[in-house]
């Protein structure tokens, strides 16, 4: 089956010991219009799993006039799976700090935090010296621009970025109405710009080596590479660097251990592709997105616990403000249990399709708009094994 | 008392009273004292000039503050599919001995809280335990006994 290794890409981790503090100077050289025409003509898209056209975020949030704007860092890295995060910021944190400063020079923004989950909080030791000095750093070449940190509380919808801006604010971390968008009307209801970690540090990367090697790897609605957090079946769990739009096979043959019957692509709140969609699916935005989360299941697994794991968890980290996320979840959960005992017959199983469905249009945030997403390709391709 | 409202005092010194600060304050609180108590919400309410349902409501949306007394050391099994897949199930069966106290209970010294906890981004490396801020990758559950009994002597002797 093996053929050839999937081609690894180095940027991210590239380069560990070089000084970001040289591309930030680079940048300042710039005019903001140009770092943007450069990070739009990249194509690079949001890391975290939403996949927004960076370049235009930060556009966006430049044109809007105020006395006080924001970047933020998001490192509430909280999907079932994904582990890069933790990664990045362990091993390369300047280059997360330097792509904040580019930001922050881009938007004019003066303040910065890094929104760092809880369970995270060992990474402080290194992380706080290595931010006092970078912000000592920027003061020495001239850019007005100091980060802080922000540590989370625990709360998975904490990563959904206006309730990141609630928490931060010393509210329960309930998501708002969208729009105003946080470009507008972000932290505090100033113009903010919120990214996740691996976004700002490909940020960093296209002004270091531009935008061309960048842009060469990937497909044409997913330029570049990305950070896959790998785990489950196979025996090289772990974190690999890959370039956008490969195939589900070619992934499989890489990281499978010969048995996958399953990848759930993008978390809980991701989809699952059976073995019998591995050739005709790709990883990307144009096919299957994900934040990083890949999780390989072998044919030995039951998908139906699969599938119950990731609705006990949402059942927990919904935030209980929408009825159709709050109750949906609970429901799906009862449901495909009474399936399973056989307390309801599985023609329900549709009545359950349809209240996902619902979930996806009702729901007010990312989060229970995303439960159908791993419900219903579950339930779909694994009928068998949620009734007997 | 005079010692607990210096802390407060000095809570408010450094993260200010406007509302921003309170999760920074909540978070120093438990650190320092566990856990937050009803007295302890109704205190901060005031300082910050909010209701105290406000703080205890704040407070209860955060798995990481704790509105209810928890032992010194709390111990985190990640729960989450892959953990689950590398056998954290062996692990919770082996603290829960170890300790004689079941998973969302403290020990009777309040020593421990044990806990099972959503994703701690350990994918690669479950089954994963988390005591406090102390990360333990890969964990067995013979090593896990180790652990707490190095942490605890006492619990050598019912092994």
């Amino acid at each position: 089956m093996k053929t050839s290794e999937l081609k690894r890409v180095d940027i991210i981790f590239d380069c560990v010991q070089c000084a970001p503090i040289e591309v930030v100077k680079k940048a300042l050289a710039m005019h903001p219009d140009e770092i943007i025409e450069q990070i739009i003509s990249s194509g690079l898209r949001g890391r975290g799993g939403a996949g927004f056209p960076t370049g235009l975020k930060w556009k966006l949030a430049k044109e809007e006039v105020s006395d006080q704007k924001y970047v933020i860092c998001n490192a509430d890295e909280g999907e079932p799976g994904t582990f890069k995060d933790r990664e990045i910021l362990d091993i390369v944190p300047n280059k997360v700090l330097a792509g904040m400063a580019i930001c922050a020079y881009v938007i004019g923004a003066k303040e910065g935090f890094i929104y760092l989950r809880n369970e995270y909080n060992f990474l402080l030791k290194k992380l706080i010296p290595t931010m006092a000095n970078f912000n000592k750093n920027m003061q020495e070449i001239g850019l007005d621009f100091t980060i802080k940190l922000f540590s989370g509380s625990g709360a998975y919808i904490c990563g959904e970025e206006s309730a990141l801006f609630e928490s931060m604010e010393g509210k329960r971390g309930e998501p708002r109405n969208k729009p105003p968008y946080p470009t507008r009307n972000g932290y505090k209801g100033k113009p903010t710009v919120i990214n996740n970690v691996e976004t700002l540090v490909y940020c960093n990367m296209i002004m270091r080596i531009g935008v061309e090697p960048f842009k060469q790897l990937g497909t044409k609605d997913s330029r570049g590479s990305k950070v896959f957090s790998v785990s489950g079946d196979t025996t090289k769990a772990g974190i690999y660097e890959l370039e956008l739009g490969i195939g589900v096979d070619e992934f499989v043959n890489e990281f499978g251990n010969g048995d996958t019957k399953a990848v759930q692509i993008g978390g809980a709140s991701g989809f699952c592709v059976p073995r019998k969609d591995f050739a005709n699916k790709i990883i990307g935005f144009e096919g299957i997105p994900t934040g990083g989360s890949m999780m390989i299941f072998n044919s030995s697994r039951s998908m139906y616990n699969v599938l119950k794991d990731y609705l006990e968890f949402f059942v927990e980290e919904s935030c209980g403000q929408c009825t159709p996320c709050r109750v949906g979840t609970q429901q799906l959960l009862k449901g495909i249990e009474a399936i399973k005992h056989g307390e309801m017959p599985s023609s329900y199983l549709n009545q359950l399709m349809k209240l996902s469905e619902t979930m996806k249009v009702a729901s007010k945030c990312g989060l229970g708009q995303s439960v159908p997403n791993a419900f219903s390709s579950i339930v779909k391709n694994f009928k068998e094994e949620m009734i007997y | 008392m005079i010692q607990t409202e210096n802390l407060l005092l000095e809570l408010i010194e450094k993260h200010g009273n406007s509302r921003d600060g309170l999760l920074p304050i909540l978070q120093e609180v438990v650190a320092k004292e566990n856990y937050l108590s009803e007295h302890r919400m109704v205190e901060i309410a005031k300082a910050l000039n909010i209701s105290s349902a406000e703080v205890y409501g704040t407070a209860s949306f955060y798995t990481y503050l704790f509105t209810k007394p928890m032992g010194k050391n709390v111990i985190r099994v990640c729960k989450t599919i892959s953990c689950k897949m590398a056998g954290k199930q062996e692990i919770i069966k082996a603290i829960e001995k170890t300790l004689k106290i079941k998973v969302g209970e403290t020990t009777r010294d309040k020593n421990f809280t044990f806990i099972e906890s959503n994703c701690l981004g350990w994918c690669h490396k479950g089954p994963v335990m988390i005591i406090n801020e102390e990360v333990y990758p890969e964990i067995t559950p013979e090593r896990a006994v180790e652990i707490l009994c190095e942490m605890d002597p006492k619990h050598l002797s019912k092994f």
